[in-house]
């Protein structure tokens, strides 16, 4: 049962420079994007950031990414067998791989 | 690679921003204080208070005549003798005020003929649960706090600060070190009272229904404090929590309101209603309490009749796709968008970690053993009624001592280690700190999970033991932004601690009772009608045994 998505993240600091990097994640149908950046996380990079606070209620609405242009929740996409490419959200600040400044300017401790 | 720190000055700090840490900071600036309110997550986004999609327990009596007594009774009753008073009596007394409070700032509980609309739930003897459809009840909460917080000039707010110590001085808490997440910026905060309203410990199990902030923060930030903390083998396990098939964007407690509403049939692989074995007999209604269904799944997997994944089939085939819609609306969509359809399939449900009902030790003021500290929420145990009621005593009694005391007792002095560890971290390599989680939480799920014994409970001692050792006294830190490694080497400081102190609790309480069950103590035992009492010294918990505080307020 077991699949393969070929998953290609942007990974930089800041606003400016990156660079697209590319993981391998096995997983069964039905699994959610969140799923195989958390198994990126545990299994091949603990570096890479990704915001999310309730892993699959999809009630924090904290993990909102770009897969293949189109705004989703990592947490509710699912990861298929081919190549998926995720992007930080281009309309917001980048903070450092797929995090952005998403919280409204009077809930940030610098505005 | 360290930003210089900067410093904040406030009346009440307040960390954690669910239910009962927005309560208590709105209670605050009613009182004319100035309020921060930290989250290490989002404002209002990422504690447990916004993932409860089920009901809140309160004596309203708008469905049927009720009184707080009745709710404190049945409070006391599921409390197996181990309940404080106080504490339960100013629940049940107060949760009506909050609850109309909440409808007054627009909360819009679910209605019935034109009153507010209380549902039957197990542990309660009438119907005494409000809700907000469809499933909508922890959103609602948190989302309409959220806006009397935003109108509330008097608070400040910031999300992803992560805060890593008190700050002490003598013996009062005077503030907090904290860490700004997205430019690793050290941060000092003074504060005349400080309330942890962190949540609980679910994190540290493999299954929960817990965000990933509810590693026990607010409990190891107390425990090195110097504060107390109390019945910490007790953490609630969810008994039909979603198991198979995937199913991904829902709650996993989402069958709890399923079985309020349509009763269900909780099943084994040979297709009987198996609860009335272990005591109570259910046909069809969802009557059994969390403690004694969680039992009776584990024992039926134990024999041989679980479902494939593990735990029991849970069936809605006896009601029609109309009652089903009626009922959830939009929700039977989602559960189409994952292949589910409940009028021709059960689902796999099995126990889950849920809530905390250890925390915080603390007075009917939410006060702790520690000047200038109170506690509020599920850092004392319990749920949403709870993080209304506490929040709300908390917030009053934080403002009455900020305005008692009329200068801050911060020093700098008091943040000084706390800053030296933030400015120790290196780029380790040695450990990846998200797979440590991932075996903690296996270890806690295997060994400290709902069935206990001494053995395992060793097993997970020495295990987390290990772990405190490879993780080291030098935080890992690669000098980034939002550096994730950094956080969970935060958070494994804390979990570890936490789950020490949850595994020795458990391995000392040598009997059976409620959410502790022991396969070597079964039965409770009345010489153990007393609570564990657990402190930090020289880097060692401690347990004392303490009385179960049975006295009630004064009238």
């Amino acid at each position: 049962m077991n699949n393969t998505a070929k998953l290609a993240i942007w990974r930089g600091e800041g606003a400016s420079g990156g660079q697209w990097e590319r993981y391998e994640v096995p997983f069964e149908p039905g699994q959610s994007v969140l799923d195989g950046l958390r198994w990126i996380r545990a299994n091949r990079d603990p570096s890479l950031a990704i915001r999310f606070s309730c892993i699959n209620a999809n009630a924090c609405k904290e993990c909102m990414i770009e897969l293949d242009g189109k705004t989703v929740y990592a947490c509710t996409a699912r990861l298929e067998p081919r190549e998926m490419k995720l992007h930080p959200l281009s309309n917001k600040r980048r903070v450092r791989d797929l995090v952005t400044e998403i919280a409204p300017p009077a809930e940030r401790f610098l505005k | 690679m360290n930003p210089d720190p900067m410093h904040v000055e406030t009346d009440v700090l307040i960390i954690g921003s669910g239910a009962a840490g927005m309560y208590a900071a709105i209670e605050a600036a009613r009182a004319g204080r100035s309020v921060f309110l930290v989250d290490r997550s989002l404002i209002g986004r990422g504690g447990a208070t916004v993932m409860a999609q089920m009901t809140v327990a309160v004596a309203l009596g708008s469905e049927t005549p009720d009184h707080w007594s009745h709710h404190y009774d049945d409070t006391l009753a599921a409390g197996r003798e181990l309940c404080d008073r106080r504490l339960a009596q100013l629940l049940c007394e107060e949760a009506p005020i909050c609850i109309l409070e909440m409808e007054q700032w627009g909360i819009g509980w679910a209605r019935k003929n034109g009153h507010i609309a209380q549902a039957f739930a197990p542990g309660h003897d009438r119907p005494r649960c409000v809700y907000v459809d469809f499933l909508n009840t922890g959103p609602a909460v948190s989302k309409t706090l959220r806006a009397v917080v935003t109108r509330d000039k008097r608070i400040r707010k910031a999300g992803d600060l992560l805060t890593v110590d008190l700050a002490k001085v003598d013996d009062e808490v005077a503030g907090a070190v904290a860490l700004h997440l997205p430019t690793g910026t050290p941060v000092t905060i003074a504060a005349k009272a400080t309330i942890i309203a962190t949540g609980g410990l679910t994190r540290l199990y493999q299954r929960n229904s817990a965000s990933a902030n509810m590693g026990g923060d607010g409990y190891a930030l107390a425990l090195r404090a110097g504060a107390p903390l109390i019945d910490m083998e007790f953490v609630q396990f969810f008994p039909i929590g979603h198991l198979a098939p995937r199913l991904i964007g829902m709650d996993p407690i989402m069958w709890d309101p399923f079985r309020y509403k349509l009763g269900g049939r909780l099943l084994n692989s040979e297709g009987e209603e198996f609860t009335a074995r272990y005591g109570v007999s259910e046909d069809g209604r969802y009557v059994v309490t969390r403690d004694l269904a969680t039992y009776a799944i584990i024992k039926e997997v134990e024999a041989g009749r679980g479902s494939p994944h593990g735990g029991a089939f849970l069936s809605f085939r006896h009601c029609s796709g109309a009652e089903l819609r009626a009922a959830f609306g939009p929700v039977i969509d989602r559960l189409a968008r994952n292949n589910i359809d409940l009028t021709k399939m059960p689902v796999e449900v099995a126990p889950i970690a849920h809530y905390h009902m250890g925390g915080v030790v603390a007075d009917e003021r939410m006060q702790t053993e520690l000047p200038g500290l109170l506690v509020a929420g599920e850092a004392v145990g319990g749920a949403i009624t709870e993080a209304l009621v506490f929040g709300r005593r908390a917030g009053q009694s934080a403002a009455a001592r900020a305005t008692r005391m009329t200068a801050q007792p911060f020093r700098p002095e008091a943040a000084r280690t706390s800053l030296d560890l933030l400015a120790s971290g290196t780029d380790r390599t040695d450990i990846n700190t998200a797979a440590m989680v991932a075996s903690l939480q296996r270890t806690m799920a295997n060994d400290v999970g709902p069935f206990r014994a001494a053995a395992r409970l060793k097993r997970a001692l020495v295990s987390i033991e290990e772990m405190v050792r490879a993780l080291g006294e030098r935080p890992v830190a690669d000098g980034g932004a939002f550096d994730l490694r950094r956080l969970e080497w935060f958070d494994l400081r804390n979990m570890l601690l936490v789950a020490r102190t949850v595994a020795m609790a458990a391995l000392a309480r040598t009997e059976s009772r409620g959410a502790h069950q022991r396969e070597d103590f079964p039965g409770m035992l009345p010489q153990w009608r007393v609570n564990q009492v657990a402190r930090l010294g020289g880097g060692e918990i401690a347990l004392a045994r303490a009385p179960a505080a049975v006295e009630a307020l004064a009238k």
